[in-house]
């Protein structure tokens, strides 16, 4: 083990990880005012809220569930791969994990092409003629899932930058705070969707 | 630092099939609570089930069961915050 040679440059992969950590509580406080404003209005707007989830597409929602999850597993086991040195095979969870999330956008984009199809998009004259309560959930689920969409692309950018790095030799098994770091923005993107998919599908 | 090596292969293939063969088993809990018509509770049932979801990644997938105990504590911070705007805020919209 070459030890010496990482304490010389100051190596301290505990800091790495917590410097991560701080900035996911800020993203944590990000989402999370939005979910107070979702149960403030939940509590205002009960019965409209109730009616505009029973709009959504559940199959699609339960589906891209399952989706995330699975990518979530996929960077696990990407890191957990690289720890016993099988660069490859952590190329490849890499890969698949790419795969899964760009699949996520892909069914999250035809439930919003559905929604614009009837209409339905913030401000279209269909949304105001609705109760108030339709018009907050629907304003809320455009923004919360467009957020979390914009989230899953940032993350997608990280894993492709990770595999480079990989694909170039430049990612070892005593340095993979990178890989670590990108891991822990992926499952905070899936912890959120965790919370976002009962919420808007769930409250029928 | 040999600790921290240690660390990353405390957890195996295993471990994260198995988590994540109990998230796919709570996701399928969490849309089947949805037909028992549970009225104002179906919303706590979805809130507690998506907890205990958040809790096993967090553990396993995100490592806070094998890292410094730093870690859980400021965590637990982060959320405490979030309570308290919870909190006041409803203060406020009860109070209205």
């Amino acid at each position: 083990m070459n030890i010496e040679q990482h304490t010389e440059e100051h190596y301290d992969p505990v800091s790495n990880s917590m410097g991560m950590w701080l900035f996911l509580f800020t993203e944590v406080m990000l989402f999370g005012v939005m979910f107070i404003l979702y149960a403030m209005y939940l509590h205002t707007y009960g019965i409209d809220f109730r009616h505009g989830s029973g709009q959504l597409n559940l199959v699609m929602g339960g589906l891209n569930t399952v989706v995330l999850i699975t990518s979530s597993l996929t960077m696990a086991l990407a890191i957990w791969a690289l720890s016993l040195g099988q660069r490859s095979k952590s190329f490849l969870f890499l890969g698949a994990t790419i795969a899964l999330a760009g699949g996520f956008l892909v069914v999250k984009s035809f439930e919003w092409a559905a929604k614009f199809h009837h209409g339905i998009y913030p401000g279209s004259a269909e949304l105001l003629s609705r109760s108030p309560g339709e018009m907050v959930f629907f304003s809320l689920y455009f923004v919360m899932t467009g957020l979390h969409a914009f989230h899953v692309i940032i993350g997608m950018i990280l894993i492709t930058v990770n595999a480079g790095f990989l694909a170039k030799g430049k990612m070892s098994p005593e340095r993979m705070d990178l890989m670590k770091n990108t891991g822990l923005y992926w499952h905070l993107v899936d912890l959120i969707w965790i919370f976002l998919f009962p919420l808007f599908y769930l409250i029928v | 630092m040999e600790g921290n090596l240690k660390q990353s292969h405390h957890i195996g293939a295993k471990t994260y099939l198995l988590v994540w063969a109990a998230l796919m088993v709570l996701t399928g809990v969490t849309v089947g609570v949805t037909f028992l018509d549970l009225r104002n509770f179906a919303i706590v049932a979805a809130m507690i089930v998506a907890s205990i979801k958040a809790l096993l990644v967090l553990l396993y997938f995100m490592h806070i069961r094998y890292e410094k105990k730093v870690f859980p504590f400021m965590i637990l911070a982060t959320l405490g915050m979030f309570w308290l705007f919870l909190i006041l805020t409803f203060m406020e919209v009860f109070t209205r």
